[in-house]
């Protein structure tokens, strides 16, 4: 890691924990729209990949996707302007928080059901494999995925035949309101892979320096024709499953405990002990990214509702025969 | 120029003629490589023709992120029910995307599924599912009754932008019929006039298609002219084509081999008496499968599935010249 992606890292996780937390109040105002499921915590794991990624490279996310759709590429006033039902948003307010789509950026789609995703980005992987090129599939699912007939089936046939997908399985302890032990008898989801001798690893997703590292270390081999590979993020979701979940099943981490273990705090010390930035740099990102996030917002508001026409008109896509 | 061909078989020359075609049409499906389809991995190479296993999850999965990749994926899944599986990429994924992404994808993919094999397989083989997918936005449904039809709805839902449940009746499997050479093409969203006809409509699909020419053969010798309508598409529905013709003869029986609450009918019967009321002399009259699980047992399987004495009852029944049948 250099200076500079030390700085693309913090301004990346620092613009997606202002428009998750702006998100959160303008759900509370009812400003946005719909279900709304937060990452808060979690931005770690999306900057250290998708930072590395291209636009050509295919991403899929689940339901807490804003994150991944900004680190890969999607415009903040947009995202935010689809979260506010806009004709300006990314997906002209059909899609909404849960189906987050930027085909330009290579963010080719978040979708509701959780794991249903997963099997989308094998074809995408097949699709690389066929036409030749070093692109490859990465698709992000909380650990609740896991335990769904999607994930093993995707498994089974990622391995069989080699194909270039990078699963990033974002290991947040919860499935949506349930804890992994009343889900499952296995702790880790790189043991579940285990018998097929996938490429895997388990690393701490809030250690921003050692996702950047595992994660490019399986990118380069998965460009060089290898696959599947498997990346278990341990995090922390900080906030509810969605947003108004007051999260009664489990305790809050306190305060001075998460100090210790935020991603973003944690890169920003050790950016400064490196002295890949000065003193005051931190402090002047942040506040960079909390008025773009003030800026999308007005995007957001000054944008009109997309007109009923576009409901009948998305129905069918067009045919050239 | 034409040939004769099996209804099954022309469905196959329709794939093979896109694939050669359109580079980007990619073929897979369980068992591949060792049934009547191993020809096409002869042709086209096991990387474009590939077996998976019994995942039909991920094989409609991988069929909708290859579609959204640039291919255009066809997935043979044997059976309708065996779709059932793979629900969320039926109805959640492949045909939603398109809308929920504001129109920046497009999702080109065929289910092919095979349907209503009413020959002893029972409960879990013999379902009409046509209802269950001409509800969901987005997803075209076809369902050929003939070896042409076959033919040329395969080609034309290889080429469309959407993705298409091909639906093929296993009862006609090896129907003979007469087949354009070449390319050939049938719209989707078209349906066909089987037999003209001035005393009453009836529309019907594939097996119950056959069962309905029946009737309208006997029905003749009694002076009574059916019209016999195809819809071919279920999705979008050709309701114009329904509506014009009961303009002609003010009478409608549908048929359908899909349970009365579940059935194509009840869908083709609202678009009509809202549309057409005033059209009609008489009520219309769906003939269905019983509300019930198809039994395994034959004589049960016949109480439970339509047949061409039961539609000709039904045409009597509406036409006031006899009583409506069982």
């Amino acid at each position: 890691m250099t200076a500079d992606d030390a700085r693309r890292l913090l301004r990346t996780m620092w613009r997606i924990r202002h428009f998750e937390e702006r998100v959160g109040r303008l759900k509370r105002t009812d400003e946005v729209f719909g279900l709304i499921h937060l990452s808060v915590g979690q931005e770690g794991v999306a900057a250290a990949t998708c930072l590395q990624l291209r636009d050509d490279d295919a991403v899929y996310s689940g339901h807490r996707a804003h994150g991944h759709a900004l680190a890969k590429g999607a415009l903040l006033p947009r995202v935010m302007a689809e979260l506010m039902g806009r004709e300006t948003g990314v997906c002209r307010g059909m899609g909404g928080s849960m189906h987050l789509v930027d085909v330009e950026h290579g963010f080719l789609g978040a979708t509701g059901v959780v794991g249903g995703n997963i099997p989308m980005a094998l074809g995408s992987a097949l699709a690389a494999r066929r036409l030749g090129g070093d692109t490859v599939a990465v698709v992000f699912f909380g650990d609740g995925a896991v335990q769904a007939g999607h994930f093993n089936e995707t498994v089974n046939l990622a391995a069989l035949w080699g194909l270039p997908l990078i699963m990033v399985c974002e290991n947040n302890g919860f499935a949506e309101f349930t804890p992994r032990s009343a889900h499952t008898v296995v702790e880790r989801v790189s043991d579940v892979v285990s018998p097929y001798g996938i490429v895997r690893e388990t690393v701490d997703g809030n250690d921003v320096l050692a996702v950047w590292e595992r994660f490019g270390a399986f990118l380069a081999r998965a460009r060089a024709g290898e696959g599947p590979f498997l990346l278990e993020c341990l995090t922390v979701r900080l906030r509810g499953h969605y947003e108004g979940d007051p999260a009664a099943y489990r305790e809050a981490i306190a305060d001075e405990e998460w100090q210790k273990m935020d991603p973003i705090l944690r890169l920003q010390r050790h950016a400064l002990a490196q002295g890949w930035v000065d003193e005051d740099e931190p402090a002047a990102i942040e506040a960079e990214a909390a008025e773009e996030v003030e800026a999308a917002v007005a995007f957001g508001r000054e944008s009109a509702f997309p007109p009923p026409e576009l409901v009948a008109e998305l129905v069918y896509a067009g045919s050239d025969a | 120029m034409s040939h004769e061909l099996p209804y099954i078989a022309a469905i196959d020359e329709a794939i093979r003629l896109e694939m050669e075609r359109d580079e980007t049409v990619i073929y897979f499906g369980q068992n591949m490589a060792t049934t009547e389809n191993a020809p096409f991995r002869q042709q086209f190479g096991n990387d474009r023709v590939r077996v998976t296993p019994i995942s039909e999850t991920a094989e409609i999965g991988m069929a909708v992120g290859a579609a959204l990749a640039g291919y255009r994926p066809v997935v043979e899944l044997y059976m309708a029910e065996f779709m059932l599986v793979a629900m969320d990429q039926v109805v959640n994924e492949g045909p939603r995307f398109r809308a929920m992404s504001g129109g920046q994808v497009k999702v080109p993919l065929v289910l092919k599924a095979g349907w209503g094999f009413t020959a002893g397989w029972a409960g879990q083989h013999t379902g009409t599912l046509t209802n269950m997918f001409m509800g969901i936005p987005g997803l075209k449904v076809v369902s050929p009754s003939t070896a042409a039809d076959a033919k040329g709805l395969m080609a034309s839902a290889i080429r469309d932008d959407n993705p298409v449940v091909y639906f093929h009746n296993y009862l006609l499997t090896l129907d003979h019929g007469e087949v354009p050479d070449g390319e050939y093409l049938v719209p989707l969203g078209v349906a066909d006039v089987r037999r003209e006809g001035s005393d009453v409509t009836i529309v019907a699909n594939a097996h119950m298609l056959n069962q309905s020419l029946k009737a309208a053969e006997t029905l003749a010798g009694e002076g009574i002219q059916a019209e016999v309508i195809d819809p071919r598409t279920y999705a979008p529905l050709d309701v114009d084509t329904i509506l014009e013709s009961v303009g002609k003869t003010g009478r409608l029986v549908l048929v359908d081999s899909a349970p009365r609450h579940s059935a194509a009918s009840n869908v083709i019967a609202g678009e009509v008496v809202e549309r057409g009321f005033d059209l009609l002399k008489a009520p219309i009259v769906q003939v269905t499968a019983l509300d019930a699980t198809v039994p395994y047992s034959e004589p049960l399987e016949a109480y439970v599935i339509p047949d061409a004495d039961r539609v000709a009852a039904a045409v009597r029944g509406v036409l006031g010249t006899a009583p409506v049948g069982a």
